[in-house]
């Protein structure tokens, strides 16, 4: 039983607890067993940095108590009340640790809460803990963190993806059925991709950045991470909204997305394929599996056209320039005064000029100082026009390319990373190689528009096992509900002859297994 | 030709308050002269006359009323810092000299 309703949906949980049939004290520790059994050790995936084993239990038992008293509070609680929640260790928790998989931040506990969590709290979703990611989401594969890498559940050799590779391992492994991510660049909609689950970056200022520990203000935004788009809609429902602490925060009345994800039709559905994004860097398994996904919704009666959006080809330029100029700012902040490591230099004067180097060279690890590098040189006298200028025009030919693409179509597709997942360490060495797995989720960013990324089948690169395939869906920004439409209508066609994706992983070593193995 | 040099970055790591070794500062450079060569060509992709976009969306600022809020307390805003006195952070001494 225990092991069996970790691998139920969210909103399946969610119709049990409802229904009296399991308590929630049973749903987290079914999955506290779990994180046991496959998050620690050598071959562990390590989604988790910190688990939150006595607030998650007291979560539910407080649930379980309401429901079990009945009345108007019973019938008040939300509808995800009681089912359990991981959330990326960007996003800061009041009586957890948040690291932002820095050293810079090791014993720092925030003294408030994030919005998205406060609202997690008063919806009562037990929090198991904190997911592993890149140094403040820095990466593409989860292997930038100071508290080691994460595994991919399909291949623990792989890469699950990043920067939130925490977040989607542990809801593709049965370790928690949603999370909480951020998507700067693809955080989200790429460990989705490569983990076989499903991810959302919302239109920016759809949910409240309040408490996202900032990496590139004008690029980042939180967004739910899990096994179905159904439960990625509930999710985002009960995340967005307008947040006065947060000033780019919409002021807009939230749609119902889960009912968007239970459309299936997309009959009439006009479908728009970037030419720019296939082709040359996308795997010949990738591109099969998108254009099998393409057939399947040309039958279910979708129209597929395809759009032209030349400036995609200077995107990646345009976002490894304004996203690290907009990070050396934003990561100035820490600087050993006011909270996290402080470290003082060996030798020479003790002055907080020379405190604030040592701290810095010793808190931040290479990724980072890369970018804060990188970006202080773009925005430096003499370089600041033919660079980040530039970049910010190049925004604006995006911005225009997708208005003119959604002119023609309902929404955009394109395969959301050009690769299934990669070795561990296959491009540690080799940041712009690194960079080119957020080719097709950038310009999403960049526009401010919403993505989704589902799964769409199994490839092999050729050396080794089938690995999970994701789709992306955009749409025009604010219009969040057609992304959830077009993705929920794609899973449904692939999973109507054979088991969803998400539930043909493979077995994972267990604890007990690992040490049985010793 | 090189875009960035040891020198270069030796003085970005200041202005950016990273004490680097030499050996750091030799790889960053390598490094960072990849990306910028890989990145520069956005310069010839735009027209003098494209205006340019620092925000996804049109927004507005927000204003709200200057009125003392929900706040943390001092206690609260000290609890993480590396030191502390008298409810306020302490830091080394700001000026180079004794």
């Amino acid at each position: 039983m225990t092991a069996e309703i970790t691998r139920l949906t969210a909103a399946q949980m969610a119709a049990k607890l409802a229904a009296g049939e399991i308590t929630s004290v049973e749903l987290v520790r079914a999955h506290l067993d779990r994180i046991d059994a496959v998050d620690g050790g050598e071959a562990g995936l390590n989604a988790f940095i910190h688990v939150s084993r006595d607030e998650a239990l007291a979560t539910a038992e407080e649930v379980d108590a309401v429901r079990a008293a009945g009345g108007a509070e019973a019938e008040a609680l939300h509808p995800l009340a009681g089912v359990p929640i991981a959330v990326k260790d960007l996003i800061v928790t009041v009586g957890q640790p948040t690291t932002a998989g820095s050293r810079m931040l090791e014993d720092w506990v925030s003294p408030y809460d994030a919005t998205v969590v406060e609202r997690i709290r008063a919806a009562k979703l037990p929090i198991l803990g904190k997911t592993n990611l890149d140094e403040f989401a820095m990466g593409s594969s989860t292997e930038h963190s100071a508290y080691g890498v994460t595994r991919n559940p399909w291949d623990t050799d792989r890469i699950p993806g990043g920067s939130g590779g925490g977040s989607a391992a542990a809801v593709a492994a049965f370790e928690a059925p949603l999370a909480l991510g951020t998507d700067t660049g693809g955080s989200i909609r790429q460990p989705g991709a490569v983990t076989g689950t499903v991810g959302t970056k919302p239109t920016y200022g759809s949910v409240s950045r309040y408490g996202a520990i900032a990496m590139a203000s004008s690029l980042d935004q939180i967004g739910p991470v899990a096994r179905t788009t159904e439960d990625a809609a509930l999710l985002h429902e009960l995340i967005a909204g307008h947040d006065p602490k947060d000033s780019t925060s919409l002021p807009d009345e939230v749609p119902a997305f889960g009912a968007a994800a239970r459309t299936t039709d997309v009959s009439g559905l006009r479908i728009g394929v970037i030419k720019q994004l296939q082709g040359e860097g996308y795997q010949e398994g990738v591109l099969a599996r998108f254009q099998e996904s393409l057939d399947a919704l040309r039958a279910a009666g979708a129209e597929i056209v395809e759009v032209d959006c030349p400036s995609f080809e200077h995107a990646l330029s345009a976002y490894y320039l304004i996203m690290p100029s907009e990070a050396s700012s934003n990561l100035a902040r820490f600087d050993g005064v006011r909270y996290g490591t402080r470290v003082e230099p060996e030798d020479g004067p003790l002055t907080i000029e020379r405190v604030m180097g040592a701290t810095r060279a010793a808190g931040f690890g290479d990724e980072v100082k890369r970018r804060i590098i990188l970006g202080t040189y773009a925005l430096s006298a003499g370089y600041y026009d033919a660079y980040y200028g530039s970049a910010q025009k190049v925004r604006t030919l995006i911005q225009r390319d997708f208005a003119a693409a959604f002119e023609q179509a309902d929404v955009l597709i394109s395969p959301t990373a050009p690769t299934v997942a990669f070795p561990l360490g296959e491009k540690l060495d080799d940041p712009l190689a690194m960079y080119l797995n957020d080719v097709a989720t950038i310009p999403a960013n960049l526009a401010g528009i919403p993505g989704i990324s589902v799964p769409g089948g199994l490839a092999s690169d050729g050396d080794g096992a089938a690995l999970p395939v994701g789709i992306q869906f955009l749409a025009p920004a604010r219009e969040d509900a057609r992304v959830y439409r077009a993705a929920g209508a794609l899973e449904a066609l692939l999973s109507a002859d054979a088991e969803p994706l998400w539930a043909r992983a493979p077995e994972l070593p267990t604890a007990a297994a690992q040490t049985a193995g010793e | 030709m090189s875009e960035i040099s040891r020198a270069d970055v030796e003085h970005l790591a200041k202005l950016a308050h990273i004490s680097m070794t030499d050996e750091e500062l030799t790889t960053m450079a390598g490094e960072l002269d990849v990306i910028v060569d890989s990145v520069k060509k956005v310069s010839e992709a735009v027209d003098a006359d494209v205006p340019a976009t620092s925000h996804p969306l049109p927004l507005t600022n927000v204003f709200r009323r200057d009125e003392v809020g929900e706040m943390l307390t001092a206690e609260q805003a000290l609890s993480n810092a590396p030191d502390a006195e008298d409810g306020r952070f302490k830091v080394p001494a700001i000026l180079d000299e004794e």
